[in-house]
């Protein structure tokens, strides 16, 4: 999914220098059709939650922020990410480490079993949660004996936010992990370095930029996710509320002024996860041009 | 390969039974995480009799649901094809001002959160918004619609036939298209029979993930439409409306239908890209 931003556009440098044929009302009535449509469906979107967020001044807005409901929202949001971003960054590791460091059979099994997640809707992946650990769910009367509680309460949305995000960490890492090669890593372990030196001194350093693209990724959905949450949650404000069921919540209430607030924070979020994103790769294309 | 270093395990005696603390970590996270959860829908719809679990799947509602949910998803993927192809085309191919920027915002809704997607999709496209005022006198409705939730379907896939498709685009030769140009080709004849060929594996590959994302989509979609039985609910809002009603035996059966239907989907989407590498090579 990613483009190589660098190297893209000295192609397209080239290209364009050769690219002499086509009368130039061709070329601007298909960059005019492609801007309309990207407005259409993204651009005025995008634009649309801002304006909406300041309709009414800047006042309105920040009086919002004095909301205990949407502090906590911020809160919980921030803590479920805190929980399942270094968790799924370790698994993905791991994973990514065990996947290509060892020739097995089944191997593409293994990676399209990891990204299953990928491929359920959130809201079955929050249904599977429950029947796992529903009052009804398998492990129900289990828990109920030893008075833990998991579904509408902290750690089902911990657990839906951590199955929604598992596949990120890993598919960054594998490709990066397979390009750098064991060379460097048997190099180290013949001058007799131990397994986490060579992790921490040769493996590490290899793969940062395509680690921390996953990470990126990773906070981005787990601090957005929505229908999962949503159905672990029960939703009780203040108490089970991230910022994405606040957004819902108060639409459904007709509060749109607190609504887009919400979503300003969040909109704000996605905009610096792409500023890094577009960093990162820039600076893995530099690598590959180099 | 790693040994631990107090306990030398003598890889070449008993290699079955060694795992690295790497393979442990992740064997038993992707149980709990991955497996148990599965197993458990899985358990859960066995518990359903066959004849029950047909007449839930089949129920006149789900069957509404499936069809507003694929057949809507196949048309926004096809409509992304379209656009996402001149898309990935124009960023390749001409300089213009502000590409940069455009490039990179095509990632917008991957990082978007989709209720934020919902809720501002649904304010521009109401009757009062930017667009669906345009829209009202021509007797158009988009909110609340199942246009609607082909407009939110629209939205999440649009980066994935555009994103698929531009490496490919960067790779083709032009070469191959000034030949076909002095022979005497029109730029259209050059499209259909030179460019478009080599783009098709990626060009599909791109449309599977768009629909495959457009099918599980739920956030935008509940916001944007007005969940209504045979007008635009989706199979998604109908899992989240019988859990609502504690049917916990209807929400797995349909549950399990969009799962079963999805692991296809990802099936389809790697079989597509295994023949892509084939067609690289």
């Amino acid at each position: 999914m990613r483009s190589n931003a660098l190297s893209g556009d000295i192609v397209a440098q080239n290209k364009a220098g050769s690219q002499t044929r086509e009368a130039p009302w061709v070329r601007i009535a298909l960059i005019g059709i492609a801007v309309i449509y990207l407005s259409l469906v993204l651009f005025l979107p995008a634009l649309n939650v801002f304006v909406q967020a300041f309709r009414s001044g800047v006042g309105p807005f920040f009086h919002n922020f004095s909301d205990p409901a949407f502090i906590n929202a911020i809160r919980l949001t921030v803590l479920i990410a805190l929980i399942v971003v270094p968790i799924n960054t370790i698994f993905g590791l791991c994973a990514a480490w065990a996947i290509t460091r060892h020739k097995f059979p089944g191997r593409a099994l293994v990676i399209s079993i990891i990204d299953l997640p990928f491929a359920v809707s959130p809201v079955v992946a929050g249904l599977m949660v429950v029947l796992l650990y529903g009052r009804s769910g398998w492990l129900g009367p289990t828990l109920e004996a030893l008075n833990i509680r998991i579904i509408f309460a902290l750690p089902a949305m911990i657990i839906a936010s951590a199955f929604i995000t598992m596949p990120f960490v890993a598919r960054e890492v594998i490709p990066v992990l397979e390009e750098a090669g064991t060379d460097q890593e048997e190099a180290a372990k013949t001058l007799g370095a131990k397994d986490w030196q060579i992790f921490w001194r040769v493996t590490l350093p290899n793969i940062r930029w395509g680690l921390l693209y996953g990470v990126i990724l990773t906070n981005a959905r787990v601090m957005g996710e929505f229908g999962a949450v949503s159905v672990v949650s029960g939703n009780i404000i203040r108490k089970t509320q991230t910022l994405p069921l606040y957004v819902e919540e108060a639409y459904k209430q007709y509060e749109s002024q607190a609504a887009f607030a919400a979503s300003v924070l969040l909109a704000c979020l996605a905009l610096v996860t792409l500023v890094l994103k577009e960093i990162l790769e820039r600076k893995t294309s530099i690598k590959e041009v180099e | 390969m790693a040994v631990s270093s107090t306990r030398p395990v003598p890889v070449r005696n008993n290699p079955r039974f060694y795992l690295s603390w790497p393979w442990r970590i992740t064997i038993t996270y992707m149980t709990f995480m991955l497996l148990l959860p599965v197993a458990a829908l899985f358990l859960r719809a066995a518990t359903v009799s066959p004849a029950e679990f047909w007449q839930i799947a089949t129920s006149p509602v789900a069957l509404s649901a499936y069809d507003v949910t694929f057949v809507t998803a196949i048309i926004a993927a096809s409509v992304n094809a379209v656009f996402g192809t001149l898309i990935a085309w124009v960023l390749v191919r001409y300089n213009f001002p502000l590409k940069r920027f455009i490039d990179a915002a095509i990632d917008l809704p991957f990082a978007l959160p989709t209720a934020v997607a919902g809720l501002t999709l649904v304010s521009v496209y109401s009757e009062t918004g930017w667009i669906g005022s345009l829209l009202a006198p021509l007797g158009i409705r988009v909110a609340f619609t199942r246009l609607g939730v082909g407009v939110a379907m629209l939205f999440i896939s649009l980066p994935f036939v555009v994103r698929s498709l531009q490496p490919v685009l960067q790779e083709l030769d032009i070469d191959v298209e000034e030949a076909a140009w002095s022979l005497g080709a029109s730029r259209i004849q050059t499209f259909w029979r030179v460019v478009l060929p080599p783009l098709l594996p990626a060009l599909l590959t791109g449309v599977a993930l768009g629909f495959s994302r457009a099918v599980g989509e739920y956030g935008s979609i509940v916001i944007i439409a007005s969940n209504i039985a045979f007008k635009d609910l989706i199979a998604s809002v109908l899992i989240f409306q019988r859990l609502e009603q504690y049917d916990y035996a209807g929400a797995t059966v349909i549950g399990t239908v969009l799962l079963l239907i999805s692991l296809l989907i990802l099936v389809g989407i790697n079989l597509l890209q295994a023949w892509r590498r084939r067609y690289e090579v």
